[in-house]
């Protein structure tokens, strides 16, 4: 809804003037207006989302000692506990088609960029309170800012990622190229999740604590630490799990060069971003109505 | 320059909920109905919603300013948010025409860990100005705040008035729009920065339609050029900036008026009464003053002392008999003393007026009448300072 023109003040401004109309109706009756006001924020929200970004990966490791190691921690955490059950003979699992301490770090990786790009338009949101409260600015930059972090916390997850596969002198396949498309697709689904709860998370404090309890568990139904399989109760959850296709045929992209399942694969991906799309409408339309309510400092 | 419109008002109102979970409950029903394609308007009230605003109207022309005055809960800062586009109306509608520039709340952007350069940037990001633009005049924004020895420490070492100063510097000087929407933040910090402060807005406000909202009643006068007076959410005045202030003080007077002013009688004093021949007056006039006492026993050579009180409390001028050269012997019995007041150069307002008797000792305070009487200065002369030099 803003647009700055910059122009010395001894000057008139001649051209026609943009002009916004606020009603209590309901965007949608304006679909195409809506639309076009949805791309321009978008565009204009470049600059400011990575303003965000670098204000908040600056300001989250200028207060460390270890610093982008914090990034790194995390991933090799779960790896080594799936290891140790499993060297330990308490989790079983068949056999992997590369070593298992490598199978469990691509799948956890995997999984923390799917959460990741859950959590970040909640976290952003709650964080950002004060300001949307009382500054008009495009809201789509606070969620572009989050993917950018997610992003760059992944890279430097790869570089943990590399020198596993080196150590256990794994191949990468020649698929290897396409995985940047699941990660992609990962992004989207977690995104997609996280965009339809933050307006709800926005009122209700519940939603952060939920998401953080049902993560767990869910992460034992995915196919992380596990290959897929169709037997046992956990087996058939996880292929319900609509996350599992996107995490298996990633996962074999990079490590057997054919997708298992690439139905499935490949229809979740879609629907996935046609949903992004949606929660994007939704939070756009929502966020207005709540800004109101929401319990700003 | 064309006095184009730029801002419309038809008759918007606007409600919020008093009980919190309600109030969040509401929220989710709403973004349902939005998301629904809802009808127009909500016309009705639910259960624990009042209407924050009710029925406002106006139009801005650019170069115009608009102070927006009330009291605390008035609905001032809601009508700001809507213009500045943070939530919609529940009836009416709002035409914005141009660019909008909000000067709400200065530092809500700032992320304390870095530093005041960095900060700049983002202030100017958020309000959508470009980087090629913040560069350019980045020196004139440093010295605006006068922060060139600290600009690349973390905020969060600023004290609170290098804060203020950052925030305001890195917001006005960036932006150049079409609507001012001002919020409280005019003139903050020492003296010389509020100078700067005033002479930017002045800048800004020749080439854009203004809307200022301030409980300080000598900057609204001395900036806007109507005003708008809300009193819980509706409009009850809209039109011409003394009016409009004289509103104000009337309603705010009139609830202290019960708590702050009292009377004391002590001996030798049996009664009083003070008269005025008029309380209503202009710029000069003089007012006649009749006190008429009752005196158990004489009080030879007692002393009056006059004060008179802004609308904020404060004495601005006094009449004292003894420095004037008056003589007051009270009598045993009825006393009539005639006192006159003037010129009275003060600018419009309204003015409470105190009555202090003492005996000629000074010491004992048989009459003190505290903020009875109100004294309703009208006419064009207004200002700054309560005394207006003739």
């Amino acid at each position: 809804m803003k647009n700055l023109t910059l122009m010395k003040p001894t000057q008139t401004k001649p051209e026609k003037l943009r002009r916004v109309v606020y009603t209590p109706e309901s965007q949608l009756r304006h679909p195409i207006r809506l639309f076009r006001l949805m791309l321009h924020d978008l565009i204009a929200s470049r600059e400011l989302a990575w303003r965000f970004f670098i204000r908040n990966l600056s300001a989250m490791y200028r207060q460390t000692l270890l610093g982008y190691a914090w990034a790194f921690l995390p991933p090799i955490a779960t790896t080594l506990t799936f290891v140790f059950l499993n060297a330990n003979k308490i989790f079983q699992v068949s056999e992997t088609t590369i070593p298992y301490p490598a199978y469990v770090m691509v799948g956890t990786l995997l999984w923390q960029v799917f959460i990741d790009a859950l959590n970040s338009p909640i976290k952003l949101l709650g964080s950002a309170r004060t300001m949307l409260a009382k500054v008009n600015f495009p809201r789509e930059a606070l969620i572009l800012a989050g993917v950018g972090e997610v992003v760059f916390n992944f890279l430097i997850r790869l570089i943990l990622l590399v020198i596993v596969f080196v150590w256990y002198q794994v191949k990468l396949p020649v698929t290897a190229w396409a995985a940047p498309l699941g990660i992609l697709m990962l992004i989207a689904m977690g995104l997609m999740i996280g965009i339809l709860l933050a307006p709800l998370s926005v009122l209700y404090q519940d939603v952060e604590k939920g998401l953080a309890v049902f993560l767990g568990m869910w992460l034992l139904v995915t196919p992380v630490a596990y290959p897929l399989s169709t037997k046992g109760l956990v087996g058939r959850v996880a292929q319900l799990n609509p996350v599992s296709p996107l995490i298996v045929g990633t996962r074999d992209l990079l490590t057997i060069g054919t997708l298992s399942q690439p139905g499935s694969f490949l229809w979740t991906g879609g629907i996935t971003l046609g949903l992004l799309l949606l929660g994007w409408l939704i939070y756009r339309l929502a966020m207005p109505h709540l800004i109101q309510r929401m319990t700003a400092s | 320059m064309s006095k184009d419109v730029l801002v419309t008002v038809e008759n918007v109102s606007k409600k919020f909920c008093r009980d919190l979970k309600r109030s969040l409950w509401y929220g989710v029903k709403d973004v349902g109905s939005e998301l629904l394609g809802s009808r127009h308007s909500r016309p009705s009230l639910r259960k624990g919603e009042f209407w924050a605003l009710n029925d406002v109207s106006f139009e801005l022309k650019r170069g115009e300013c608009l102070g927006l005055i009330g009291s605390n809960g008035a609905g001032k800062s809601t009508l700001l948010k809507i213009l500045n586009g943070l939530m919609p109306p529940d009836r009416g509608r709002i035409t914005m025409a141009g660019s909008i520039g909000a000067l709400i709340e200065l530092n809500a952007g700032f992320n304390p860990i870095l530093t005041g350069r960095e900060n700049i940037y983002i202030n100017a990001s958020i309000m959508g100005v470009p980087k090629k633009r913040v560069n350019q005049i980045l020196d004139e924004i440093v010295d605006f705040s006068g922060l060139e020895n600290f600009i690349d420490t973390p905020v969060q070492y600023y004290s609170s008035g290098m804060k203020v100063r950052l925030g305001f510097a890195s917001s006005t000087l960036v932006i150049e729009p079409d609507i001012l929407l001002l919020d409280e933040v005019l003139a903050v910090g020492d003296a010389r920065f509020r100078a700067k402060c005033y002479n930017r807005i002045g800048q800004l406000r020749e080439h854009a339609a203004v809307v200022f909202v301030s409980h300080t009643m000598e900057q609204i006068a001395h900036i806007c050029d109507v005003t708008l007076f809300l009193e819980k959410g509706n409009m009850a005045h809209f039109g011409s900036v003394s009016e409009g202030i004289q509103k104000y003080f009337k309603t705010a007077s009139d609830t202290d008026a019960e708590k702050d002013a009292f009377e004391t009688i002590e001996y030798p004093l049996k009664s009083a009464q003070l008269c005025f021949d008029r309380l209503e007056i202009r710029y000069g006039d003089t007012i006649n003053l009749v006190a008429e006492f009752e005196n158990h026993q004489a009080m030879p050579g007692a002393l009056v002392r006059i004060p008179l009180y802004d609308a904020n409390g404060v004495g601005v001028a006094e009449w004292d008999s003894q420095r004037v050269g008056k003589v007051i012997d009270l009598e045993q019995g009825r006393n009539v003393v005639h006192i006159s007041l003037g010129p009275l150069c003060l600018k419009r307002g309204l003015y409470k007026v105190g009555f202090v008797l003492n005996d000629a000792t000074g010491i004992r305070l048989p009459y003190w009448s505290f903020k009875q009487h109100v004294i309703s200065m009208d006419g064009p002369v207004h200002g700054i300072a309560p005394y207006q030099l003739p």
